[in-house]
């Protein structure tokens, strides 16, 4: 078996900070933006990259906790349908009379409940790996999605419910302050608490974890209802954004997520990874695209780009490993 | 060692740049050459080229690119510059952040065939707010998201034309089905409403409508669509597809299934895709207005707008380049271009048609 060392135990040295993956992403974040500069005039401008942020944030409120997901070493590929499904939950309700801002709160409920469902299938059915386990729920989800709305789009909210998405706070966009919160609070609970502590102890080697007191199942359960109701907060932003909502929305925001974890420097293997490397990754794909849309890139050549964006990142840490095997032998 | 790391690790990050620099001014062939020098743009600033843009539902259809082309014909005709963008997913999510996009770059007109009437509104509104001109084509946005919609031909006929067509090809009875787009997508769910007032004609008392299927404009969900349509109702005698895409697959599945003569297909296609299966008699006849010519009057009409000859209101009139002149019309709420009636491929005539579009 392999060895792992729990990331951070290392001495400090100045050489070994600036080598973080990090670093990396923050040369690349650069590096992005000289280049987008270059390539349209246009792009160096508040208005127009301060709005750009209101079309990536809304899935970046699923980055945060599918971080910790990834650092256990798990996946969790039914949080798009965790967003349609409370989107158009929340949507049926209004339009049945239900006051807005309680539909708003049964939306965040559902989606914390269809994370709980999950997180118990998973500590259930150990045997099943998570990928699994989230695929069946992600038809279900969806699934029942498409049953409440028969494949109809549904809308007409009230008008104050457009602010969630379009509106701004002091000239910054009110998505942007609740993301920055958020994402504050899920840096800390990783880094500074017992809880974050335990999800990587898991994620490095769950059997030592367990037998050294800590309650795999619970942190597990809790980690995947975090997950849930993330994705209905998404839901909350991105149907305000749209007007209206259907049962496809979010379609495969799951790879965007996941894409932006793993660009992020989060291992699949678990165990390993910061909060701030995900971060830095989102803004740095959601500027890429901006970028790259400002110059009218076709679709296609956009995902090949982010495809390459993600081989360097899987692929630069493993070629490290393999220099420091090498240089032990 | 460590040293070589970085000269790696920077290595990789330049060769990646590249890449992406080479991609990003291979997409963007159709911006203007002069992209960088600031003080260029001073001296030409009120002559520079005005950008026309048109957003359409998805890439990797055929009918779209012909409506682009049609668009890009007609703004470098008048000597300006097209921009063509269309998302890889058919979603209004993918379509508000080409929006804002094309709103960044200062553009003067954005044509757009919409994934969803409503959601666009206020992405749309917020260009209008910018300044600029904002028209639906082929798949409308509804009357507030937009100054005039060009409108490739009157629903009500394309409506009951098909019912009329495949009425006649199952002799007037027996069960029917729609394979349409998304179900979001306003154009044929306008046709399917035509289609429906149609059959309450007493004439047709003995054709049901038994079900509306959504191939979303994809090939592989269009054909398990159709592949279902066949399965729960045996005994099915027409499909009408009122999508270029899913006429195409139902086209092929019925092909591929040896139902021809069995189950009668017509519905809206491009000749170029379908003529195989209009010449082997899977589909005996279908309809189609020309998507280029959609596409060129949309430019002509995006035109007008910018230079001030029309307003968007009813009764402007125009001329439309080769087209001729067109008036604009009230429709519900907001207004409309029309370009025609819908046009009939046969055996016939498709062999003509299927090399042009």
């Amino acid at each position: 078996m392999e060895m792992r060392l729990i990331e951070g135990k290392k001495a400090f040295t100045w050489k070994g900070f600036f080598l973080q993956w990090e670093w990396m992403l923050v040369a690349i974040f650069i590096g992005i933006n000289l280049m987008n500069m270059n390539l349209s005039e246009y792009y160096w401008d508040y208005n127009s990259l301060r709005d750009a942020t209101m079309s990536f944030l809304d899935k970046a409120f699923i980055v945060l906790p599918m971080v910790f997901i990834i650092i256990l070493g798990d996946i969790d590929i039914s949080v798009a349908s965790i967003v349609a499904l409370s989107s158009v939950i929340m949507a049926d309700l209004y339009n049945m009379g239900v006051p807005m801002p309680l539909a708003m709160i049964i939306c965040l409920a559902v989606g914390a409940v269809c994370g709980l469902i999950n997180g118990l299938l998973v500590v259930k059915f150990k045997e099943l790996s998570a990928v699994i386990v989230t695929l069946t729920t992600m038809i279900i989800y969806r699934g029942i999605a498409y049953i409440i709305l028969k494949d109809q789009a549904s809308g007409g909210f009230p008008d104050w419910f457009s602010f969630f998405g379009w509106g701004y706070v002091g000239g910054i966009p009110f998505i942007l302050i609740v993301f920055t919160v958020f994402a504050l609070l899920f840096g800390l609970l990783l880094h500074k608490t017992v809880f974050g502590r335990s999800v990587y102890a898991m994620g490095n080697n769950i059997t030592a974890a367990r037998f050294s007191g800590i309650q795999t199942d619970r942190v597990k359960v809790i980690v995947f209802m975090l997950a849930g109701l993330m994705a209905a907060v998404t839901a909350i932003f991105l149907t305000s954004r749209m007007g209206s909502t259907r049962p496809n929305i979010a379609n495969s925001y799951e790879l965007d997520v996941i894409a932006m974890v793993v660009l992020g420097g989060i291992s699949t293997a678990g165990g390993k990874g910061r909060m701030i490397g995900a971060i830095i990754a989102i803004f740095l794909i959601g500027f890429l695209r901006h970028g790259l849309g400002l110059v009218n890139v076709k679709a296609q050549v956009l995902m090949i780009i982010i495809g390459l964006l993600l081989v360097f990142a899987v692929m630069i840490p493993k070629l490290k490993r393999n220099k420091a095997v090498n240089k032990g032998s | 060692m460590k040293r070589m790391k970085w000269l790696t690790a920077c290595l990789s990050v330049l060769l990646v740049m590249s890449l992406l620099a080479a991609c990003g001014s291979n997409g963007g062939n159709n911006a203007p050459a002069k992209n960088g020098g600031g003080s260029e743009q001073g001296d030409t600033g009120s002559k520079e080229k005005r950008k026309y843009a048109i957003i359409f539902k998805n890439t990797g259809n055929p009918y779209g690119e012909k409506i682009m082309d049609g668009f890009k014909t007609a703004v470098e005709e008048l000597g300006y510059e097209a921009i063509l963008k269309a998302p890889d997913q058919p979603t209004a999510e993918a379509q508000i952040q080409m929006i804002e996009e094309l709103i960044s770059q200062k553009v003067s007109v954005i044509a757009i065939a919409a994934n969803d009437p409503d959601a666009l509104q206020p992405a749309l509104k917020k260009a209008m707010n910018a300044g600029i001109k904002v028209l639906s084509l082929d798949s409308a946005v509804n009357a507030a998201s937009r100054i005039t919609h060009v409108n490739q031909a009157d629903p009500e006929l394309i409506g009951r034309t098909l019912i009329q067509g495949v009425s006649e090809m199952i002799g007037g009875e027996g069960q029917i089905a729609v394979l349409s787009a998304t179900s979001q997508a306003t154009n044929q769910n306008t046709w399917i409403e035509w289609m429906k007032k149609e059959l309450e004609d007493p004439k047709y008392s003995k054709i049901e409508l038994v079900k509306v299927a959504y191939g979303d404009d994809l090939r592989d969900k269009s054909v398990s669509e159709t592949e279902a349509l066949l399965k729960s109702y045996p005994d099915l005698k027409g499909i009408i597809a009122p999508t270029t895409v899913g006429i195409a697959a139902a086209g092929k599945v019925l092909t591929d299934k040896g139902l021809k003569g069995k189950v009668q297909l017509t519905g809206l296609g491009l000749p170029s895709e379908m003529a195989e299966y209009i010449e082997s008699g899977v589909s005996q006849w279908m309809y189609l207005w020309n998507p280029i010519d959609v596409g060129y009057l949309s430019g002509y009409a995006a035109d007008a707008l910018v230079s001030g000859a029309i307003t968007g209101a009813a009764g402007d009139k125009f001329t439309a380049g080769t087209l001729g002149e067109k008036e604009v019309t009230a429709d519900g709420d907001g207004t409309q271009i029309m370009l025609g009636a819908p046009f009939k491929f046969d055996a016939s005539n498709i062999a003509e048609w299927k090399s042009v579009y």
